[in-house]
């Protein structure tokens, strides 16, 4: 039996960029230039999304939000490495893997607004996104479903000798249900081609992450299960682009599933729906506020001399239109039609639904939201 | 054709169907080298394999969260529960994720499973081997509910089942297991889903009844109507087959013929798919009653182990709900 050591993958910290901006030559990637001007763009995109919809959720246009604020870097950086055929089960806060695939923004925005340009016809919160174009589902707000599905899905791949993967995505806090235990169990005796995340940032709703386990990581719970594990730095794309990188390429070459904890800080509120000054400190918020994960980027591309101020306010003016002009159009679409209500609970519509799908039709309307 | 009791015709639904279609996969604990618990799998291990007959760890909520991510992938897995009793740690999977995956991606996504389980008590199996959980399920928006009662009708639902394209709960009555034996086709064909069967036809009579049961009670209704046949009450046993989507027509028609209604089942009185029933043949044949609906059911505690016999619906209980309709 190893002793336990900081140097193990699962109790250290992997990270690539250090305090002054450059990249640790003993762990960088070397990622080619376009891919990070790339991921750069899409976090700042995302940023401004994000801040965009909280807006709209201020002004009662949308009815509710959940930014990834401070979150950006994993599902950036796994959108990046993602192939066309691998899927995508995330949880609340990685819907924009979606977008760094090809999902168009126009969709993606009418989700929050939930009206006819959704392709889920209206039927979720806002922040529950999928898109069968681009092999991403929905994660669900009971928390945890979503793992062993992906685990379930690598089987599948792996039987298919697809050379796919699946990525499965969670919070702390879905730590503690038994379906985590499920699909880690279940990705280690079958050895499938999958890569399960846990963005630890700290915080489930209110309740911390050592409330959450007693365990000294959250990585380390991958021992138990036969799973490599391994801890990385969640603010640092070039860190998550290389665990991610590695464990890709271990899935693919038949070595199994790999457990990953990015550890990281959700900046704003759970939702829009949440306040935060109840239960945590301005100073801790202040402190992750500094390890921002597009700052540390940006710090990274300036000394690469790939970004400069005047390149941002361009790329910002650009981004904030596409943005703009998206919302704009999606706002005028208007709501699902009545009778959708109906469709889709079974391929075809029993006479049960018929007969309340009738009656809901010749019916009066209901008062519209206020 | 050939005589087959109930596990022998699932069986044989299965291999014809795997043989068919190399996307069905079989899971769940112990169906692999030991054939299931009952021997319901039995052969299919040999016959297909390691990766489309799967021995999985014990975790019902890991059997059907896995079972769904092999679904949307494409594959159509027939998850076996060992017990009905020990579907609810899968049950979160199947309620928010199962029933609702089409739905909640405006049709982009099917999650399609057909997850058999052993249903009903009479077998000596106490608290967790014995519950008739159906209405929990039937409640669910986008499940498809299925509950035969004969060899024939499980080998044709079962390969209708795994045909569908919506996810099914197949209840198998394992108090008729091996009990009840018919005539099976060799071969492919199916039974259509949503479709209830005359049983036992009325014979034209002063006082009829119509008898809803489904499952094991099928055979306690059909010894209770002998029973009172023979005072001159004639009962129209209508098996439903599929509880959901209910064939509400063959319902309604039969009621209509007889004027009275018992309904039989073992799951608790309270909120079981009886008082669904009833409240639907109440709103459609309200003016054809000539008695209240009578229900024969499981009472309203857990399933006992000494006493099952008192607790099932059998036809000594039957008898005098029909013998009540009959005379009001």
């Amino acid at each position: 039996m190893t002793p336990v050591s900081e140097h193990d993958p699962d109790i250290g910290l992997f990270t690539v960029l250090r305090e002054d901006g450059s990249a640790d030559p003993k762990t960088d990637p070397n990622v080619p230039d376009a891919v990070l001007l790339r991921g750069y763009r899409e976090m700042r995109r995302l940023r401004m999304i994000d801040a965009k919809m909280i807006v709209l959720q201020r002004q009662g246009r949308v009815g509710f939000y959940g930014a990834c604020t401070g979150q950006e870097a994993t599902p950036i950086a796994t959108g990046l490495i993602a192939s066309e055929g691998d899927w995508v089960y995330p949880a609340l806060r990685e819907q924009s893997v979606m977008l760094v695939r090809g999902f168009p923004l126009d969709a993606f925005i009418a989700q929050v607004f939930g009206n006819s340009g959704d392709v889920q016809k209206g039927r979720q919160m806002p922040s529950h996104h999928s898109g069968r174009s681009v092999n991403q589902v929905s994660w669900s707000s009971c928390i945890g479903p979503q793992i062993p599905q992906a685990v379930g899905t690598a089987f599948a791949m792996k039987k298919a000798k697809s050379g796919n993967v699946a990525f499965g995505f969670m919070g702390d806090g879905a730590t503690s249900q038994p379906d985590f235990h499920a699909a880690m169990n279940f990705a280690g005796v079958w050895k499938v081609p999958c890569i399960l995340v846990c963005q630890n940032n700290h915080w489930s709703i209110s309740v911390p992450t050592e409330k959450q386990t007693a365990s000294r990581t959250i990585a380390i719970k991958a021992r138990a299960y036969g799973l490599p594990g391994v801890r990385v730095d969640g603010n640092d794309l070039l860190a998550l682009y290389k665990v991610l990188s590695d464990a890709k390429e271990r899935a693919k070459n038949g070595g199994g599933a790999t457990f990953v904890e990015a550890l990281t800080y959700r900046i704003g509120a759970h939702s829009t729906s949440d306040d935060p000054t109840r239960y945590r400190s301005e100073a801790e918020v202040n402190a992750w506020k500094k390890k921002d994960p597009l700052d540390r980027l940006r710090k990274h591309l300036v000394l690469r001399g790939l970004v400069s101020d005047a390149g941002d306010v361009a790329m910002d003016e650009e981004l904030s239109a596409e943005v703009a002009a998206s919302i704009k159009r999606v706002e005028a679409l208007p709501p699902p039609d009545r009778a959708s209500l109906f469709d889709d609970v079974y391929a075809t519509l029993p006479w049960h639904l018929r007969e309340q799908r009738d009656a809901l039709v010749r019916g009066p309307s209901p008062v519209p939201h206020g | 054709m050939s005589e087959m009791n109930m596990v022998q015709a699932i069986n044989d639904a299965l291999r014809l169907e795997m043989r068919r279609d190399d996307r069905v996969v079989v899971l769940g604990e112990d169906v692999g080298k030991v054939g299931g618990v009952f021997r319901v799998t039995a052969g299919l291990h040999e016959e297909f394999g390691e990766d489309r007959v799967l021995d999985t760890p014990l975790s019902e909520g890991g059997i059907i969260g896995t079972a769904i991510g092999m679904a949307l992938y494409g594959l159509v897995p027939v998850p076996e529960i060992q017990f009905a009793d020990f579907i609810f740690p899968g049950y979160d999977q199947i309620v928010s994720e199962l029933a609702k995956y089409r739905y909640r991606s405006g049709g982009e996504y099917s999650a399609k499973l057909v997850i058999r389980t052993p249903v009903g008590g009479g077998i000596r199996g106490g608290l967790y081997h014995s519950q008739s959980p159906e209405a929990l399920f039937i409640h669910v928006a986008g499940l498809k509910v299925v509950c035969p009662a004969t060899p024939y009708d499980a080998k044709g639902l079962l390969l209708a089942s795994i045909r569908d394209p919506d996810p099914v709960l197949f209840f198998e009555p394992k108090r008729v297991y091996r009990a009840a034996k018919g005539e099976v086709p060799e071969g492919d064909y199916t039974v259509e889903i949503g479709k209830a069967r005359i049983a036992r036809e009325a014979q034209k009579a002063a006082r009829m009844v119509t008898v809803i049961a489904w499952g094991a009670m099928l055979y306690e209704a059909i010894a209770a109507a002998e029973e009172v046949k023979k005072k001159g009450i004639e009962c129209e046993i209508v098996d439903l087959r599929t509880l959901w989507p209910l064939d509400i027509d063959t319902i309604v028609a039969s009621v209509e013929k007889t004027g009275r209604v018992v309904v039989v089942h073992e799951a608790p009185r309270t909120c079981g798919f009886g008082a669904e029933l009833v409240s639907l043949i109440t709103e459609r044949a309200f003016l054809h009653l000539e008695a209240p609906p009578e229900r024969v059911t499981g009472f309203d505690t857990p399933f006992p182990y000494t006493l099952e016999m008192e607790y099932l619906p059998l036809a000594h209980r039957i008898v005098p709900a029909l013998e009540k309709v009959a005379g009001f």
